[in-house]
């Protein structure tokens, strides 16, 4: 933004009303998100109110271990997320490096894992469309929860590269040196948008992986 | 020095959150593998809102932002419970009547017989 850092811009009164604004602008623009990934979730609500055995059994062909252990992998990044915000209002450049840098190899590790998720479906014949096949009298409702859980997984994983490139951007900025205690707005702003992607996942899991499990 | 007047956590809470989102997830998996009936979606659910809460509350500090954030958050709540609800209302209920079936069936003629004439 400004070129001193810790500069207020000359419509706020003072730093404080600048982050605050930043924050206000930040949670609208994750509500508009909550809106996109709602409306997949009503879907999805919807479908499986019309079709439950064939999401029962769409959702009996994902690895229930692979969804966990990325479940974890996204908490430990929305912890070093988390503390990487920390480090920022402290003022440790070094600190914020570190903890972006460990983000970063955690979101990789669960998109990598997902692509390992995503290749398994593809030779299984699951992707939705003309090779999707699957040996069952309901194969065309499975289909429709396949549909569910390519877009709803692969918008995720589109958020989560674009947030893999702000950190990097991030990392720029914080090795010039823009950040101080007094300046973080942008560490903390892609930090909200990063738990916020983790929460998404938080519901996707259950959802997808875990329903009829039983 | 007005920006220092913001929280910073102690490093204990976010670990102690970490912990708690951890052992939430292995719950959630074990859950999932009981018959609750359909208290299962319950139970998965309300692990899955506490958790978020955590985060919410926390992880993204808005248990420490000023009120206009906080009521930003449960106006964007309120707009996904107006989506989900009257979606829903729509899609539950289209069951409870009968569709109507048209006048040809109350001439006693078939739809194949329409399209013939």
């Amino acid at each position: 933004m400004s070129a001193r850092p810790g500069a207020v811009a000359h419509q706020f009164d003072d730093a404080r009303q600048q982050r605050e604004a930043a924050e206000l602008g930040m949670w609208t623009f994750l509500l508009t998100e909550l809106m996109l990934f709602g409306g997949f979730f009503v879907g999805y609500t919807a479908y499986r109110h019309a079709y439950p055995e064939a999401f029962i059994e769409g959702s009996s062909h994902l690895d229930v271990l692979m969804g966990g252990i990325n479940t974890g992998v996204l908490i430990m990044s929305s912890l070093t997320m988390a503390l990487a915000v920390r480090e920022a209002q402290l003022g440790r450049r070094k600190g914020i490096i570190i903890n972006l840098i460990l983000t970063i190899v955690f979101g990789g590790v669960f998109l990598g894992i997902k692509a390992v998720e995503y290749s398994h479906k593809i030779h299984e014949h699951l992707v939705p469309g003309p090779n999707f096949v699957l040996d069952s009298p309901i194969s065309n409702n499975v289909q429709l929860f396949f549909s569910f859980y390519f877009a709803m997984t692969g918008t995720h994983a589109f958020h989560m590269i674009i947030g893999i490139g702000l950190m990097i951007w991030l990392i720029f900025k914080a090795r010039s040196g823009a950040f101080n205690g007094e300046y973080y707005a942008p560490v903390e702003m892609v930090g909200l948008y990063w738990h916020f992607v983790d929460i998404v996942w938080i519901f996707l899991y259950p959802l997808l992986y875990l329903l009829g499990r039983h | 020095m007005s920006q220092n007047e913001t929280h910073v956590l102690p490093l204990k809470i976010y670990l102690l959150i970490f912990a708690v989102l951890l052992v939430m997830t292995g719950v959630t998996v074990q859950v999932a593998y009981v018959d609750l009936g359909f208290m299962n979606t319950v139970v998965a659910l309300g692990i899955a809102c506490f958790k978020a809460s955590l985060v919410v509350l926390y992880f993204m500090h808005l248990r420490y932002s000023s009120s206009l954030p906080k009521l930003f958050w449960v106006a964007g709540l309120l707009w996904l419970a107006m989506l989900i609800t009257f979606a829903m209302s729509d899609y539950l209920t289209r069951q409870w009547i009968e569709q109507p079936q048209g006048w040809a069936r109350n001439r006693g003629i078939s739809i194949e017989q329409v399209a013939k004439q």
